[in-house]
């Protein structure tokens, strides 16, 4: 029944792919409306399978995101750890909260993590992205139930087929 | 419910040194942030991780260049004729031009000549693609697929057919990273085509927009006036359309203009880019104009040498 075994780099197939999702050419109009991948994933994965996915693959994925994004380096990586964080230190308590308050901690940590980012944007001497950042914290609450499906199913199967993922 | 058994492993899961640990990477951020802010130390770290994420990169661009390429080989033969018809028509018509060019740039040498300056000659130049990799979308930046490989170097300007684009700010070796003369934090030195008007246009974060935020209130400025480089500073070669300009307001009380130009390249289109090698000896010229323009210290003015390239620019 232990999954101890199970192996991970599936797991960081998905964490890539959230990296790309946030790179994926979007026309200009919906930048306000693309969802902060890979904040998601990295809520998600560290809440589901802490064995995994740790503070120090968040720490990766964030540095991977500034150099994808052109941004400081280090910027995500800061972001990312911290809401790696807090998400690995409440774990037990926010997975059996009912759907609607787990969407709204979801929110919370993706208000966090943008605010860090603009904070950081803002030390820097870089110009304030303005509302974009905010609106897309509120896609990522409301895409969070559907994304939680679909990984739900992924996790399921890296877990059950144990060390031998097909 | 699919919440019902996560993480099914029955003891709960206890790590207890990721405080710690959390700890340690954010100081770690904070050092590699400070770093990177201060005179870019990082270069080549981040050179080394850009070159690692470029299959990434190259992963995202694939569906859109398949979707090109599709697009290619699926064009019909009339498509094809018709296409070719139009391009036979603009060759001539460039053609045509050039003829005329050819006469100017000789006018132009012996022109230089008299003033006893040396002769223009084109730059090299090197066609690149942009990868369909959207950065941080709240800042205008491309990533290109030409590298230092290519022999890219930061600052080289960047044109496609119909005016200035941006330039190289970050080269790496497969890719490079160009700020468009849209973003916020771009500045570039131009000249009204009409009357030789110095001045600097400056980025808005907006694709269709760039302000002239420094002409004083009596500056002889029109509607339609088209913007060329006019070279100073030494990034941008001097004569390459920028825009026009398509709004002037004024408020009193203010001592400059409201100027919006729209810029010719069409931002926001563009898939393939020009990168151009100004001139070998353009920098040094820069140099000159720029000191000469800028400030102009006596003993330079008795001088021939860098008097002559801003000669032009003082007639106005």
């Amino acid at each position: 029944m232990s999954h101890a075994g199970s192996p991970r780099w599936p797991v960081w197939l998905v964490l890539l792919a959230s990296a790309a999702l946030v790179s994926l050419p979007l026309p200009d109009s919906f930048t306000p409306f693309r969802p902060p991948w890979a904040a998601i994933a990295i809520i998600y994965w560290i809440m589901m399978w802490p064995r995994a996915v740790g503070i120090g693959s968040a720490w990766i994925l964030g540095l991977l995101l500034d150099i994808l994004q052109g941004d400081l380096l280090g910027q995500n990586a800061f972001s990312l750890s911290v809401i790696g964080y807090l998400t690995m230190r409440f774990h037990l308590q926010i997975r059996i909260f009912p759907l609607w308050q787990l969407t709204m901690t979801v929110f919370a940590l993706l208000a966090i993590n943008a605010f860090i980012l603009f904070w950081i944007d803002g030390v820097a001497g870089h110009p304030s992205a303005g509302f974009a950042r905010w609106t897309q914290v509120i896609t990522g609450g409301i895409l969070w139930p559907p994304v939680m499906t679909i990984m739900d199913r992924i996790r399921e199967r890296l877990q059950r087929h144990g060390p031998t993922f097909p | 419910m699919a919440l019902s058994r996560p993480d099914s492993d029955q003891r709960t899961f206890r790590n207890t040194g990721y405080g710690l640990r959390t700890v340690m990477l954010c100081i770690l951020s904070v050092a590699i942030m400070a770093l990177d802010h201060n005179n870019e130390h990082l270069k080549s770290i981040r050179s080394v991780l850009s070159a690692a994420v470029h299959p990434i990169r190259l992963l995202i661009d694939a569906p859109l260049s398949l979707g090109h390429w599709i697009g290619d080989n699926a064009a019909t033969r009339s498509e094809l004729l018709d296409e070719n018809h139009r391009l036979k028509k603009k060759n001539l018509i460039l053609n045509a031009r050039l003829q005329r060019l050819v006469a100017l740039e000789a006018e132009n040498t012996r022109l230089r000549a008299l003033l006893d300056s040396t002769a223009k000659v084109n730059g090299r130049v090197l066609i690149a693609e942009i990868l369909s990799v959207d950065m941080n979308p709240f800042r205008h930046r491309i990533t290109i697929n030409k590298g230092s490989k290519d022999g890219i170097y930061v600052g080289q300007a960047l044109i496609d057919a119909d005016g200035i684009i941006g330039q190289v700010v970050r080269n790496q070796f497969f890719s490079a990273e160009a700020l468009l003369i849209t973003d916020v934090d771009h500045a570039l030195p131009v000249e009204i085509v009409r009357n030789r008007l110095r001045t600097i246009a400056v980025g808005t974060g907006d694709l269709e927009r760039l302000s002239l935020p420094f002409l004083p209130r009596n500056a002889d400025v029109v509607d339609g006036d088209r913007l060329v480089t006019s070279g100073l500073g030494g990034t941008f070669p001097p004569g390459y359309p920028v825009g026009t300009i398509h709004e002037i307001s004024s408020d009193s009380g203010e001592p400059f203009l409201n100027v919006s130009a729209t810029p010719a390249a069409a931002l926001n289109r563009i898939r393939e880019v020009l990168l151009i090698w100004p001139e070998p000896d353009s920098a040094q010229r820069a140099a000159d104009e720029d000191s000469a323009g800028a400030a102009r210290p006596p003993e330079e003015a008795g001088t021939i040498a860098p008097q002559k390239n801003t000669a032009a620019g003082d007639l106005q």
